[in-house]
């Protein structure tokens, strides 16, 4: 599914689920959505590729390099997905 | 007619589970070839067999019981001549070792460092001797004794060919991990003389060539800045062969093959440091490609024999941790180890002005008995230079 198909807390379940991939011990309830996810997570830059290409399988957007540092935190994760399905 | 024994996969491995068996007696097995998985302290071993030949019969069934390295597993028939080499990882697979001093064990393991080692474990006198006088590694013993000392008996045990007892069981692999790391760290500090050298490398170039090739790339073929260093360190070790290689038998043996271990952190706490084979020959995509598998697999636990016991040199980056530098301890027998810093903007004088350039400290811990700094110093020399043409990489 799209991301523009989705309801927030829909897309909100899909990133935290590409996230717990990626740093299986994550708990959900206990994430910061304002914090950066590299030094909550302990992503290093190899994990975070990880989470870029989990969002893309799971999502089918395509998210370019420059826009990496729009998904530091989950919050920001979230708007931007967001934005992504909002045409301009 | 050889025996497939625990194999020591790493430095830091005494012991090892066997997991599965994945050939069936009277199946063909080429050298290579998985022949069974098999538990390390790491991750579960894919092992491949170091010969061609017939697998003959099992001695050991699969079982949830620790085992020493050297304990024999399975018979395989090999036709003609058996290699006399055999891996290097692989302990001499031949009949059990007699109670004289074999001449490989002698010659690998000098009486001083023998000694050395001997002092640092919990050994009864009487039982310290008859190691010495026998040459065994201080690695193989297994102490049976109150608190774990080791006695004379296992000494005479291990003399014999005998496996021995495996030590008390409890530990997590996670504690597991931590010892032998502990046991490997310690070893290398104490052996080998280190020396280190650290230069800053401006990477500006390398970092916008990398940026313009990602740009075009779907993000599945995106590379990370990662592979470029380990690329430049594989075709740096081809200008300086010295730092790539073994110190065996009191001297250093450089390798012709340039296998990159690359440490990855484990979540959770621990590392290995996997062999990326052939880094030098590596397209960057096919690189990118093995660092991602590996990564992935190193976190699952799954590695592959020859991935553990290959590397001829490692790599560390800690960049990804935030600090500038690491001057890291050589994983024995390599040579040498490379480290990287995290990328950060530093004034940088360029053509007289200064300007905010991106920049990178490498680091080498360099084996002091194998070369001096001198040749240490040409290595992070060439890294830096093939880092400013990375169209060439």
């Amino acid at each position: 599914m799209s991301p523009e198909l989705m309801s927030p807390d829909h897309l909100r379940g899909v990133v935290v689920q590409v996230l717990s991939d990626v740093a299986p011990e994550l708990e959900a309830e206990s994430l910061d959505p304002h914090a950066e996810l590299r030094s909550q997570l302990d992503l290093d830059s190899m994990d975070f590729l990880n989470f870029v290409l989990g969002l893309h399988k799971a999502l089918g957007v395509d998210i370019p390099e420059a826009d990496y540092r729009k998904l530091a935190t989950l919050d920001g994760c979230l708007a931007y997905l967001a934005s992504k399905a909002k045409p301009g | 007619m050889v025996q497939f024994v625990m194999p020591k996969l790493g430095a830091d491995m005494t012991q090892g589970k066997l997991v599965e068996w994945c050939k069936k007696p009277g199946e063909s097995i080429r050298r290579g070839e998985i022949i069974a998985v098999i538990e390390t302290d790491k991750a579960n071993v894919d092992t491949e067999s170091f010969v061609d030949g017939v697998f003959e019969s099992v001695l050991v069934q699969p079982h949830d019981e620790w085992l020493p390295v050297g304990t024999p597993l399975a018979v395989i028939h090999v036709e003609g001549e058996v290699p006399s080499e055999l891996a290097p990882a692989a302990p001499p697979a031949a009949a059990p070792a007699p109670v004289a001093p074999s001449p490989s064990v002698a010659r690998a393991i000098p009486a001083a460092v023998v000694e050395e080692a001997m002092a640092r474990l919990r050994i009864s006198p009487a039982a310290r001797k008859r190691a010495l006088d026998l040459a065994i590694d201080p690695a193989r013993l297994v102490g049976t004794g109150p608190g774990g000392r080791i006695t004379l008996e296992d000494v005479e045990r291990v003399a014999a060919g005998a496996p021995a007892p495996v030590a008390a069981e409890g530990a997590d692999r996670g504690q597991r991990m931590r010892d032998a790391i502990a046991a490997t760290m310690a070893r290398s500090k104490k052996e080998i003389p280190h020396y280190y050298l650290a230069t800053t490398i401006p990477i500006a170039k390398a970092l916008a060539w990398l940026e313009s090739r990602n740009q075009e790339r779907p993000v599945t073929e995106r590379q990370l800045p990662g592979v470029l260093l380990i690329k430049a360190t594989a075709l740096a070790l081809r200008q300086v062969p010295e730092l790539n290689g073994f110190w065996r038998d009191g001297r250093a043996e450089q390798s012709q093959a340039i296998h990159v271990g690359v440490a990855i952190s484990l979540r959770g706490g621990g590392l290995v440091a996997p062999a990326l084979h052939d880094a030098d020959k590596q397209s960057l995509d096919a690189l990118m490609r093995g660092l991602q598998d590996l990564t992935k697999r190193a976190r699952a636990g799954s590695l592959k024999s020859s991935e553990m016991t290959d590397p001829t040199v490692t790599i560390t980056s800690l960049g990804e941790r935030g600090v500038e530098s690491v001057f890291g301890i050589i994983y024995p027998p390599q040579l040498a180890l490379v480290g990287f810093g995290r990328i950060v903007e530093r004034p940088w004088v360029l053509e007289g002005r200064v300007v905010p350039q991106p920049v990178v400290t490498a680091t080498l811990a360099g084996d002091h008995r194998a070369t001096d700094g001198h040749r240490g110093a040409l290595l992070l020399d060439a890294i830096d230079r093939l880092l400013q043409e990375p169209e060439k990489l």
